[in-house]
């Protein structure tokens, strides 16, 4: 009885979106019993719920909260440019102040090009888009020892093909923990 | 690796009857008047057996390749004489022919052969040229080379580039992974051979002056290097893995000093290293990106691409002493340049919009020819001789390579069986 009760909260805590603090109050018991008795029977999106259960033992993070602007870990570039959007303020402030936050947290950003040009040029040029993104961090609270750059140019494409659409998927920096 | 090696094994038992291509080198577009000319079969010593090399053969692909000889097909051959004396000259005038090379393989008692050959003007009866070259049997190939180089010297005025070699990188995806490797093989496609293998990135090969190192950029462990190789042995020393970007290696001509591009100090800047000492010096001062130097022939200066501008443009500088001075000034964007030989004009990446090519900078007029349709042309290189740039070129297949003469009117396109080719680098003259 207690199971199937816990399992329409998980269903309903799903359909509403979970965020940290709903999830939290989840907390408590069986959770365990819950997920394997009736994994089954849950769809994907499901899973990814219970699987929140892990915060109770304090993993859970922001950074996996698919709410939070943190979970934003691309930023895009126009052609030949290392100018960042205005669009992404929001995540570059995010980013930085979590890094504030967590002093031991470090991360790289991983400099991109399309593949349009010299190599050598889009390296650098990768480069110069990682700079950017870590010069704004460091404003913004991050600190320098937190940040690692490498910048693979056109050698690293998110997309293979010949267009623009890929282009534009290939011209960013990468955020990762 | 072990495929590799399995690779080579299988060239080796296959090397007596036919050698094993995987750079497939087909001529696309050849000059108007093509000089007309006849290779007979080579005579060969030991009549009981088949010669272990077909000289005539590689000499006829060589010269066909280069799109200035319209070679006899071997089976249209109305003789195929080894000795002077042996020629039917009013036969070959019926046929129109002007030149024919005739030549013989000899076995000698050391196990070694002796290859003679000569070139004659059938009009005038007369020895254009004639040479005997003793060779080991794996350098036979090499030899075919050289006699093509002759003969191409000969009746072209131009010097030959056909025994040379070529370095570049491929990328194939194996279980979604994409593997990187550096290879070498001889100007025709033949004699492959892998230099490094890795699942990060390889890129920018730089051949030393006298052809027996490789410099390259290598991102193994997550990061730039540049790393000089040894061809012969494989062995190799990682002399730059500076914080940042580490690439763009590129070897003086004494072979003393390698120019490279650093970011250590902030943003990338050109520098020169001493290869003995390791010591470097700093070369570019800017906050735009600067990189690709590249050492002029006489090794008093470097070009390299700088947007210090607004946009890539390539500038040249004294090494002694200079401040950088601005050389292109057509197109939106111009890079990755390489001088020529003769240190007279520059290749470059050169764009107005859209579309990528390959083009030569004119250092006397400072006007660009642009020489290829594009539109992602890349990573262009002069042969030895100046003659034909090599580049690399992206179609719906991938990168491919091809090569065009620098008057534009020859175009070849050298195919690899699978995979992503890019980045040629034309070694130099082999000794």
């Amino acid at each position: 009885m207690t199971i199937r009760l816990f399992f329409v909260i998980g269903l309903a805590m799903l359909l509403l979106g979970c965020s940290k603090d709903q999830v939290k109050e989840e907390e408590p018991v069986e959770v365990t019993d819950l997920n394997a008795d009736s994994a089954v029977d849950s769809s994907e999106d499901g899973a990814q719920t219970f699987g929140a259960e892990d915060e109770s033992s304090s993993a859970f993070s922001q950074l996996d909260d698919p709410q939070s602007p943190l979970s934003v870990r691309i930023i895009y570039f126009e052609y030949d440019s290392s100018e960042i959007r205005s669009d992404y303020r929001s995540t570059i402030e995010a980013h930085s102040l979590y890094l504030q936050q967590n002093p031991n947290t470090s991360i790289t950003l991983e400099g991109h090009a399309d593949e349009r040009g010299s190599r050598e040029y889009n390296l650098a040029l990768g480069e110069r888009r990682a700079k950017t993104v870590k010069q704004q961090m460091l404003l913004l609270g991050a600190n320098s020892s937190q940040i690692r750059m490498v910048s693979y140019g056109e050698e690293r494409p998110a997309s293979d093909d010949h267009d623009d659409a890929s282009w534009q998927q290939n011209r960013r920096v990468e955020i990762l923990y | 690796m072990k495929t590799f090696i399995k690779l080579s094994f299988i060239y080796f038992l296959l090397l007596p009857l036919k050698t094993y291509a995987v750079l497939d080198i087909k001529i696309t577009q050849g000059i108007e008047e093509p000089i007309p000319i006849a290779v007979a079969i080579f005579g060969w010593s030991q009549a009981s057996s088949v010669a272990p090399i077909d000289m005539s053969q590689i000499i006829t692909a060589d010269l066909t390749r280069s799109g200035r000889f319209d070679v006899m097909d071997v089976q249209d051959l109305p003789q195929s004489p080894t000795e002077f004396d042996a020629i039917n000259f009013s036969d070959w005038r019926k046929l129109g022919m002007e030149n024919i090379v005739i030549g013989n393989l000899v076995l000698t008692k050391s196990g070694n052969y002796d290859v003679s050959f000569r070139l004659i003007d059938i009009y005038r009866k007369k020895q254009i040229a004639g040479f005997r070259i003793p060779a080991k049997p794996n350098l036979l190939r090499r030899v075919a080379h050289q006699i093509s180089d002759i003969v191409f010297e000969k009746l072209t005025g131009i010097e030959g580039a056909f025994n040379t070699r070529v370095a570049y990188i491929t990328v194939k995806k194996e279980n979604k992974k994409k593997i990187h490797a550096l290879h070498i093989a001889d100007a025709d496609g033949y004699n492959i051979k892998k230099l490094v293998e890795s699942s990060e990135p390889l890129l920018s090969p730089s051949w030393s002056y006298d052809g027996k190192k490789i410099a390259y950029v290598s991102f193994e462990g997550k990061s730039s290097s540049v790393f000089i190789q040894d061809i012969l042995t494989g062995s190799r020393t990682r002399v730059s893995k500076f914080e940042g970007i580490n690439s763009s290696p590129n070897w003086s001509p004494d072979g003393a000093h390698l120019a490279l591009t650093l970011s250590k100090d902030g943003n990338t800047e050109i520098y020169i290293m001493d290869l003995t000492t390791k010591s470097l010096k700093r070369i570019t001062k800017h906050d735009g990106i600067d990189t690709e130097p590249v050492w002029s022939p006489d090794g008093q200066k470097l070009v390299f691409t700088s947007d210090r501008s607004g946009s890539p443009q390539i500038y040249e500088v004294v090494i002694k002493n200079g401040t950088p001075k601005r050389l292109s000034f057509e197109g939106t964007y111009n890079a990755r340049p390489r001088y020529s030989p003769d240190g007279k004009s520059i290749t470059l990446v050169h764009s107005v919009g859209n579309s990528y090519h390959i083009a030569v900078l004119n250092l006397d007029n400072g006007y660009i020819s642009v020489l290829t349709d594009g539109p992602l042309d890349e990573s262009p290189s002069y042969a030895p001789n100046g003659s034909m740039v090599i580049y690399a070129t992206t179609g719906r297949r991938g990168g491919q390579l091809a090569a065009i003469s620098v008057d534009g009117r020859i175009k070849q396109r050298l195919g690899l069986h699978q995979g992503d080719v890019r980045e040629p680098a034309w070694g130099p003259f082999l000794k």
